[in-house]
């Protein structure tokens, strides 16, 4: 298959597995052409993206529009904090006054779940999802799986542990149904106040021990916790939490094996893991943002694909 | 399907050593020269003729890549068949080089002319030159022609010229058929 069975990339649960392996694959071409000495393709010359950022990102943010610019496509920006929005303008107001400026694929972060649905059922443009509210983050999760791909060889029987704040966590879901997909096997991990109730419906592990769910994985991907998003308290301080679900140096070398660290960012060092965890060789965090930056070409690049044979049916 | 062989496998085998000897006819020991083999179908090509100049000519150590020029094709997005993107494995830079081009079929052009896009990025070559198995003449887009070429065919768009490999394929030979039968 060389096609997305989707029109937009809303979620991982409405893709197939094989949409995934050609999003894997297709960036893993991609990631040779950020590496080349010129590092610019001309496929999306006659695209127009708006990244629509409703709330805030600097990662995901310039991980799109480097991606978008990389493939030669022209690039608005728009966020929240300094637009109309703050006047009282509606969502689909907004998105159709940029759309007459004739705009053809929208990037979008919004606080609020299923934004991107929404949105995807009233205009028309290809929408992808950079995050909306605690659901979904299909493109950090591609990326993750992405990177433990490139750093194991394989996602098929790979054991990742996904610890921290899962329950206000976009990141958790779709990495959970993207791994799943693969044909990886997935723990959460957490205090037992951050781990949705009913969350092993979904055919994970879950286990409030850290040093249980270290010793069971390949991979940790550690998440942070989410403050912005508590409205009440889940555990008794940032102290004990980093005592409980921190993890350090002295744990990594007390396994007895090797484990590869991940986290989408922003980390809180000396929280879910200290600098050292993050500074070794341990840790593939940096390697995950360079990889972002080709996964999400390759979604971009497909979903314009997808756009373009779309309308030539109908 | 009424299949019918263009080149047979003695004749192939000829037409490869007479492609090697051109080619060091003109860049002798390819001390400053890379052999460039465009993906997908010119890189069982390129490997062949690497293999023979190597083996039968004793040129060592020759600069050897593969281009995949999918991002930069001008169908993109106007075709009714998605595109594929293949592997780009170029481990030197271009600067100053003579590239040689290699492909099976030369039939548009157009391949070619993303190709001469795409190897920019790789640095800015002294020169590029062309070698292509089949040149399928009278059918080009663009103004593009090899500098060496197998053989001259010449065949209508509803026709299609495969070529086929011993490793991967099975047997040496270049066949043409009707895509409507």
């Amino acid at each position: 298959m060389s096609e997305l069975s989707v029109n937009h990339l809303l979620g991982i649960k409405d893709v197939t597995t094989a949409d995934i392996e050609l999003i894997l694959n297709t960036a893993s071409q991609f990631k040779e052409v950020i590496n080349r000495p010129i590092k610019k393709v001309p496929s999306l010359r006659d695209i127009t993206i708006a990244n629509l950022f409703f709330e805030n990102s600097t990662r995901t943010r310039l991980s799109f529009e480097l991606a978008e610019k990389r493939l030669s496509a022209d690039v608005i920006n728009f966020s929240a904090a300094s637009s109309s929005v703050k006047k009282g303008e509606t969502l689909v107001d907004t998105v159709n006054n940029i759309l007459s400026m004739k705009v053809d694929m929208v990037v979008m972060r919004h606080p609020n779940p299923g934004a991107g649905v929404f949105l995807s059922k009233n205009i028309d443009a290809t929408i992808i999802n950079a995050g909306d509210g605690a659901h979904e983050h299909p493109t950090q999760a591609l990326l993750d799986a992405f990177s433990i791909r490139d750093k194991l060889g394989t996602l098929h029987g790979v054991r990742v542990a996904i610890i921290g704040d899962i329950l206000h966590s976009r990141v958790a879901l779709s990495n959970i149904f993207c791994l799943q997909k693969m044909g990886a096997e997935v723990m959460v991990c957490g205090p037992a106040t951050l781990l949705p109730k009913f969350i092993d419906t979904l055919g994970v592990k879950v286990e409030t021990n850290l040093q249980n769910a270290l010793a069971w994985c390949d991979v940790a991907n550690m998440l942070r916790v989410q403050h912005e998003r508590q409205d009440i308290s889940y555990f008794p301080s940032i102290r004990e939490y980093a005592m409980q679900y921190g993890v350090t140096l002295p744990i990594l070398e007390n396994l007895k094996k090797e484990i590869v660290i991940m986290h989408p960012g922003p980390i809180n060092r000396g929280v879910e893991i200290t600098t050292e965890v993050a500074d070794s060789k341990h840790s593939i965090i940096l390697q995950q943002v360079e990889n972002g930056v080709a996964v999400r070409m390759s979604v971009l690049y497909l979903l314009a694909q997808k756009r373009a044979l779309s309308a030539q049916i109908n | 399907m009424n299949e019918k062989e263009i080149i047979g496998t003695k004749e192939l085998h000829i037409i490869l050593n007479r492609l090697c000897c051109q080619l060091i006819e003109n860049h002798l020991d390819f001390s400053n020269s890379v052999l460039i083999g465009l993906q997908p179908r010119g890189v069982a090509l390129t490997t062949r003729l690497v293999k023979l100049l190597e083996t039968e000519y004793a040129i060592p150590r020759i600069q050897v890549g593969f281009l995949d020029s999918t991002f930069f094709r001008d169908d993109f997005r106007r075709r009714n068949e998605p595109l594929k993107a293949n592997q780009t494995k170029i481990d030197f830079l271009v600067e100053g080089k003579r590239v040689v081009f290699i492909d099976d079929v030369l039939y548009t052009g157009r391949s070619v002319r993303a190709a001469l896009d795409a190897i920019q990025s790789f640095g800015r070559p002294a020169s590029i030159e062309l070698l292509c198995l089949i040149d399928r003449r009278f059918s080009r887009d663009l103004p593009i022609q090899p500098d060496y070429t197998g053989k001259r065919v010449d065949a209508i768009a509803s026709q299609r010229v495969t070529v086929f490999w011993q490793d991967t394929d099975g047997k040496d030979a270049v066949t043409m058929t009707n895509k409507s039968a």
